[in-house]
């Protein structure tokens, strides 16, 4: 940026002529608060109205029961007990958890390697790069649909027609275990977000100097080594930073279990709970105590990574 | 980002290493093993939709499915566009996304502006407690923000099904204001002095000064801004009820029942069509700023 280099110098010249008129009466200092604030003035409202305020309201209505007329009444901890009682609550929790930890084998390990293999190739880098990403540009809930016509159980799916075709035997897909299912969920969500994820990871490799490499192979490193002892450290952050951002997106959960399995099969995320709770049961008190919950872990899961991240010297 | 034709710097895998005979094999190996298997995962779904909403309601539930339809049916596509009213979801999805890009570009940058460079008392702390919020993520709190925008505090407006219930929610992203504000803090005070000896007022000296130099994170900003609305799905679900106002993926979802697979699969492979367009023409800007945006984030 040439051109600020050049402003630059001028500026020097002219701060000393600045600086006098900056030191300001009260009425100079009003004005300028008064200006600052004019400017924050649509986001501040907009935070006031949609972040904030329903925060706080999230946390009341999670002690309160509402009526149908609209009328609030406190209740205390009884939203709480309700949700606890609710088998749903623990099945929604198992499956949630059960989605983040294949998420966590899939959904981060693919990635990363996908992004390790396409830095080494020479030729059709775009290529690469752009099917990759293709199917993050799709809208979600058309992926979804897609995918759910491929989990088709008769041998009319994409993916029993493939097995079909290789004489293997088919499979339930969606409407056999619930393990499986949540599998299948996990494998979709991997496909259409994996793109975003390999484009982080394909930078950061880029920035990693070739003299480590260099270093690694003098002292008779081979391949594996060179992975686990440059490769890995060199994108600690990013890669620590991208585990923690994955958990907290994928304990919320929503549009898969939503569209695919339409809460067949026990796959009810907790967000999808939480949905179910407000706009299916019109309990409110309760799909604000489960929201009280889930945003305790979320937030706990934030907090630890920032509590490691600052014991290890990191930022 | 390092492109494709920039001197490349050594990687995990030497050049020496590859030059050698088995080095060679085996990368080419590789190399076309990678080719086929991305074109089975990503391009081959694709072909499938565009294919299956070809086919006949009989051939689609057909054992073993069909590789190319037998018959093809373009009628489908024509069904999917009429009944689905695939276009207003389409229009309108675009309208939501632009509107919300209009809203951040003025709130967000006008509030980036006045964290970096006016400063104002208690700045930080506002700043603060809108960086707080990207702890609480907006699914959380779905319910309660429902509620607030079906009936405004004070007010007593509902938002519901109006344009409005997505536009101004988009404003509230910490994360774009947090990426703007990063930005300006890097664009010299002199520079504004500078402008201020020369008489020009807060307004201008953003328009003129801090806005061209910002041209690189407002892209990225925007990017991010029509991506959120594109692919948001819960929130548009709560508050548009209304076919008419509906947007791509809720209006997926409302047609899936009772619409032959058929025409749903052709209705689906429309509505991928305008992103996947749209991403092929800005493929280049799409992807160095959203790694832009990821890595300084």
């Amino acid at each position: 940026m040439a051109t600020i280099n050049v402003t630059h110098a001028v500026a020097r010249d002219l701060k000393a002529a600045a600086r006098p008129a900056r030191r300001a009466s009260f009425g100079r200092k009003l004005r300028r608060n008064a200006t600052g604030y004019l400017f924050l003035l649509g986001a501040v409202i907009c935070f006031a109205l949609f972040s904030w305020y329903p925060m706080i309201r999230e946390v009341i209505m999670s002690f309160q029961v509402t009526n149908f007329a609209g009328a609030t009444r406190w209740v205390g901890l009884r939203n709480y007990q309700h949700i606890i009682s609710d088998p749903d609550f623990w099945s929604a929790w198992r499956t949630t958890g059960l989605f983040t930890l294949f998420a966590l084998v899939f959904g981060y390990a693919v990635p990363f390697f996908t992004a390790v293999v396409l830095n080494e190739l020479r030729h059709a880098r775009s290529y690469f790069r752009l099917l990759v990403y293709l199917p993050v540009m799709m809208p979600p809930v058309a992926a979804a649909f897609l995918w759910r016509w491929f989990y088709t159980p008769d041998d009319s799916g994409l993916f029993n027609g493939v097995l079909h075709f290789l004489h293997l035997p088919t499979v339930q897909w969606l409407q056999s275990s619930h393990t499986l299912a949540v599998l299948c969920l996990v494998l979709f969500s991997t496909w259409i977000n994996m793109g975003g994820t390999v484009l982080v990871y394909l930078a950061s490799l880029q920035s990693i100097p070739g003299e480590l490499y260099e270093a690694a192979e003098i002292d008779g490193a081979g391949l594996w080594r060179r992975i686990w002892h440059v490769t890995v450290p060199q994108t600690r952050l990013i890669l620590s930073l991208m585990l923690m951002l994955q958990i907290v997106g994928t304990m919320q959960v929503f549009t898969e279990p939503y569209v695919i399995t339409g809460a067949s099969n026990n796959t009810t995320s907790v967000v999808y709970l939480i949905y179910q709770y407000a706009f299916n049961f019109n309990n409110y008190g309760s799909a604000a105590a489960l929201g009280c919950v889930l945003l305790l872990v979320l937030v706990g899961f934030a907090g630890g990574y920032l509590w490691l991240s600052s014991r290890t010297g990191e930022e | 980002m390092a492109a494709a034709n920039e001197p490349r710097t050594r990687t995990l895998v030497s050049q020496v290493q590859l030059d050698r005979p088995v080095g060679r094999t085996l990368y080419w190996t590789v190399f076309w093993t990678l080719m086929v298997l991305f074109a089975a995962v990503f391009l081959f779904p694709l072909y499938w939709m565009v294919t299956g909403g070809l086919k006949s309601a009989r051939e689609i539930v057909q054992t073993p499915p069909t590789v190319v339809p037998h018959h093809a049916h373009p009628s489908n596509y024509v069904s999917a566009w009429n009944d689905a009213d695939l276009g207003r979801l389409i229009v309108n999805t675009v309208l939501y996304a632009l509107g919300a890009l209009g809203f951040q570009l003025v709130f967000d940058v006008a509030a980036a502006y006045a964290f970096s460079k006016l400063r104002p008392v208690f700045g930080n702390a506002v700043l603060f407690a809108m960086l707080a919020s990207l702890m609480i993520p907006t699914t959380v709190i779905a319910l309660p923000t429902y509620l607030t925008a079906n009936s405004l505090p004070f007010v007593h407006w509902s938002l519901l099904n109006t344009p409005w219930a997505i536009w101004l929610p988009s404003v509230a992203s910490a994360f774009n204001i947090f990426l703007l504000k990063r930005f300006f803090d890097s664009i010299p005070s002199e520079l504004l002095a500078a402008a201020a000896v020369d008489g020009a007022g807060p307004l201008r000296t953003l328009w003129s000064i801090v806005l061209p130099i910002s041209r690189p994170i407002l892209g990225v900003v925007s990017i991010f801004a029509v991506v959120a609305v594109w692919k948001d799905f819960l929130w548009p679900l709560l508050v548009l009820t209304d076919t008419s106002v509906q947007t791509v993926n809720v209006g997926l979802n409302q047609l899936s029942v009772g619409i032959p697979q058929n025409v749903l699969i052709a209705a689906l492979a429309i509505a991928s069509v305008p992103t996947i367009v749209f991403f092929l023409i800005f493929q280049r800007n799409i992807m160095s700023g959203l790694t832009a945006g990821s890595m300084k984030g």
